[in-house]
């Protein structure tokens, strides 16, 4: 492959108020290439594609397409270069079909008047040419997320893009979309499509990428190839100081029970997914992780354990206390902590302070309250101890923790349901989206927790992430826990198939 | 039965027999009265054509993702100024276009609020509201004298057709207007380029700024259109039905407007079902009264067509679902 450049920036730098978001940044991408930029959130990724994509407008540097020197003053010029970009957030209209969207802002018409026939063919053209599966009459809201990925894929290619951006495109994958997402990516490289990558995953930058460059702080710190790197020397340049991908931790000491499910059932209802008699015990001082593919109700049963969820059948013991169903506060008040899986939606209100978000299930209580009124001096005070104490990087307490990256909201989250006297945690997804960093911090906090006696229920749809943290594994399957094994026997393939459900049988008859 | 279970997941069953019961009737009651069930029906055309084109202007503002509850402002100050302009020029064609131009400068107004100005929409049609019934209200004087007012057109032999010919084919160019544009904006908004792009910026601005569509200017446009059509309906209540202007005359049309968008799901054949239940219903109430048919205060009879659309908002407004963005102003990052 004769070494073209597609597309090259030369000393690009922007400015945000306050940060220097692209700091020269000189970058090339060759014809049917793969390049992944890599770098933790905030390291001025997304901004240089922004830029690119003709989003912003850059403060110096310049771009080339093919050679030639071009300027991209919005996303109407960048698709006339021939640049598609995939959103991480997609830019698809639920309620339109699979064709309206492809055509949205290039119709085919007459006259003004669209010609959906003419451009439903065109569409299966495309599909045909590069092995993109989709109806084109589908409302796009009723499709799984993988599947409206494709059709976003679909809508650059109808405008015969040939330099492809996906951001952070396996973010809201399951495994599986992510495999799918992958060979599509090669097909299309395959036809000389050329492809810009961003992610904080190594396994996947290791995985797809022809050449990977290293972002962070709006700086190129380094480029490399798959094959010339390890996981390690990447996560290293990513972050700027040692990490450590694997988590230290002892054996666990686990001691009573703290924590029991018995028998619990919740039936299917539209739109839901189905609890089918699950029994779990958790004991003090061990992590119990539950794998399983996304959708296979561990959003209802950790919704139903933390009181958010009426369920049909089954009973919680906490520390051997029968808990009452439907009573968060009860929960809590028992020494239950939950780091729920959509953190901005249900871990925070985003428009309150920081101060009140520390005290959410603690506000009606002494030193808080003084008769009827807040005490807002002990509230600050507790604040700021838990801002230092969890490293909760704010300029104030006082700002809406709307305002926090997505790895400092997750910390406020955990040093509020942390800082109370905790028998039983129960964390949902804690590191989704999250950056290197704050990963390790977050694992680093779960195993402290583990070894001062506290037991955790995690859940992930990480297998990496339950097989490093967890002391035993639990599976589910499609509402039912259909094996739980222990962590240090268990490998990355028979979880698999357990995930997938297809050993089911196999293992009644190993147990036999 | 095959056709029955065939009709069932069509979802025509229920409006196919409600419509061929409602055919029934009206047969029936035109062999035995004729004449009132002619002026039930012809006045149905009439009461629903405001409402149809209030719901009109409602739905390219609102398919766009700007709510305008403003369009009871709009219609009254146009409903004014197209008088005006008949007391000055005595020209009732320059006149409506007076009024459509007072329904464009309003949707003006309001773009600039909601769409530039970025303020809440609920605000910003409030604003016309209050500011239509003030300036009507401050400036009119009684005792106005004008022209005339619009007379109808009779469309030849259809109009000779019992019944049909009469109620359809013998009325004033702004009612055959508002039919007409009924038809127009359906195939515009869903069959055409502008159409797509309205609704996906009332759906997703995003998307669309993304792919290289203005949503400013789709926003501005459909809201200066939409008023002007609010324009018409006020020139229609001044111009074509009553002749004169009184104080707060649109008399929450524009409001049971809205409701009849939200029953016909933002679609103009929808809204135009709406608009004619309604229109039937406030022509019965007129119709009531006249026979003295009731012995019960007309003011309770006057409320029929008002609780009609209370039980139908209430019964089938929850299904519908507006769009996506409507009502949020859109913010480039």
């Amino acid at each position: 492959m004769a070494n073209k450049h597609v597309l090259e920036t030369k000393n690009v730098a922007k400015r945000f108020p306050g940060v220097l978001a692209n700091d020269q940044i000189s970058m090339y991408l060759n014809e049917g290439e793969i390049l992944a930029i890599l770098g933790e959130n905030g390291a001025g990724k997304t901004t240089l594609l922004n830029i690119i994509y003709g989003l912003y407008d850059q403060d110096e540097g310049e771009i080339f397409i093919n050679g030639e020197k071009t300027t991209i003053n919005n996303s109407h010029d960048a698709i006339n270069q021939g640049i598609g970009m995939v959103h991480q957030h997609f830019m698809l209209v639920p309620v339109f079909s699979v064709t309206e969207n492809i055509i949205l802002g290039s119709e085919v018409s007459e006259a003004g008047i669209l010609d959906l026939n003419k451009a439903r063919r065109k569409i299966l053209e495309l599909t045909d040419a590069y092995g993109l599966e989709v109806n084109p009459d589908a409302i796009v809201e009723d499709l799984p997320v993988g599947v409206q990925q494709r059709v976003e894929i679909l809508k650059a290619l109808f405008r015969k893009a040939r330099i492809l951006i996906l951001d952070e495109p396996t973010a809201v994958l399951t495994p599986q979309e992510i495999e799918e997402l992958f060979w599509v990516m090669r097909e299309l490289k395959s036809k000389g499509v050329s492809i810009i990558f961003i992610t904080h995953k190594l396994k996947e930058v290791m995985e797809i990428a022809d050449r990977i460059m290293v972002m962070r702080r709006g700086k190129v710190v380094g480029e490399t190839r798959p094959s010339e790197t390890n996981k390690n020397e990447l996560a290293n340049m990513m972050v700027g100081r040692e990490v450590l991908l694997r988590v230290e931790k002892e054996l666990a000491q686990p001691e009573e029970p703290v924590f029991e499910i018995n028998d619990l059932v919740i039936h299917k209802s539209e739109g839901r997914n189905s609890v089918d008699h699950v029994s779990l015990t958790v004991r003090a001082g061990e992590i119990l992780g539950i794998a399983g593919v996304q959708g296979n109700g561990q959003t209802e049963l950790v919704e139903a354990i933390t009181g958010l969820r009426p369920v049909d059948g089954g009973t919680i013991l906490l520390d051997g206390k029968k808990m009452p169903t439907e009573n968060p506060r009860a929960l809590t008040e028992n020494g239950m902590a939950h780091i729920p899986e959509d953190r901005q939606k249900h871990g925070l209100v985003l428009s309150y302070p920081l101060t009140d978000n520390l005290i959410l299930c603690s506000y009606y209580k002494s030193p808080f309250v003084k008769g009827l009124t807040r005490n807002n001096d002990a509230i600050e005070a507790y604040s700021e101890k838990l801002i230092e104490d969890f490293d909760i990087r704010t300029p104030s307490p006082f700002i809406p923790a709307s305002n926090l990256s997505g790895g400092n909201q997750q910390k406020l989250i955990v040093a509020r349901e942390l800082s109370r006297d905790v028998k039983i945690l129960i964390a949902n997804q804690p590191t989704r989206g999250l950056d290197v960093g704050s990963i390790e911090y977050i694992h680093r906090t779960l195993i402290e927790m583990r070894d001062r006696g506290v037991g955790i229920l995690l859940v992930s749809a990480e297998l990496d992430e339950i097989m490093s943290l967890s002391d035993r594994i639990a599976v589910i399957y499609e509402g039912e826990i259909v094996a739980t094994l222990d962590a240090k026997d268990a490998t990355r393939e028979e979880l698999g198939l357990l995930m997938a459900g297809s050993k089911k049988e196999r293992s009644i008859e190993a147990e036999v | 039965m095959n056709f029955i279970t065939h009709l069932r997941t069509k979802k025509l069953l229920v409006p196919l027999s409600l419509g061929l019961i409602g055919l029934i009737v009206v047969i029936v009651s035109f062999i035995n009265n004729p004449q009132s069930t002619q002026a039930v029906l012809g006045s149905t055309i009439r009461q629903s054509t405001p409402i149809i084109l209030g719901a009109l202007c409602g739905i390219m503002c609102e398919r766009a993702g700007v709510v305008n509850i403003g369009i009871e402002g709009q219609m009254l100050l146009s409903a004014f100024i197209g008088f005006m302009a008949n007391v000055w020029t005595g020209n009732l064609f320059i006149s409506v276009l007076a009024g459509m131009a007072t329904g464009a400068l309003l949707g003006l107004l309001l773009a600039f609020m909601s769409v530039t100005l970025k303020l809440d929409q609920i605000i910003g049609g409030t604003v016309i509201n209050i500011l239509a019934l003030g300036l009507t209200g401050y400036f009119y004087t009684a005792g106005l004298t004008t022209a005339g007012k619009i007379q109808p057109l009779t469309l030849g032999f259809l109009a000779k057709i019992p019944l049909v010919g009469p109620i359809l084919f013998r009325n004033p160019p702004i009612t055959y207007t508002a039919i007409i544009l009924v038809f127009v904006l359906q195939f515009v908004l869903f069959k055409t380029t502008w159409g797509l792009r309205t609704r996906a910026v009332g759906e997703h601005p995003r998307a669309a700024d993304t792919l290289g569509i203005n949503v400013f200017t789709t926003r501005y446009i459909n809201v200066i259109l939409g008023g002007a059509i609010a324009g018409l309906a006020g020139a229609f209540l001044t111009l074509e039905a009553v002749g004169s202007f009184e104080r707060a005359m649109t008399n929450g049309r524009g409001f049971v407007a809205l409701a009849v968008m939200i029953f016909g799901k933002w679609t103009p054949l929808g809204a135009w079902g709406a608009a004619l239940l309604f229109g039937f219903a406030n022509a019965m109430q007129t119709q009531f009264q006249f026979m003295g048919t009731f012995n019960i205060p007309h003011q309770f009879i006057g409320m029929l067509p008002y609780l009609l659309t209370i039980i139908v908002l209430a019964g089938f407004g929850g299904r519908a679902r507006p769009p996506a963005a409507d009502g949020s102003p859109y913010e480039k990052e």
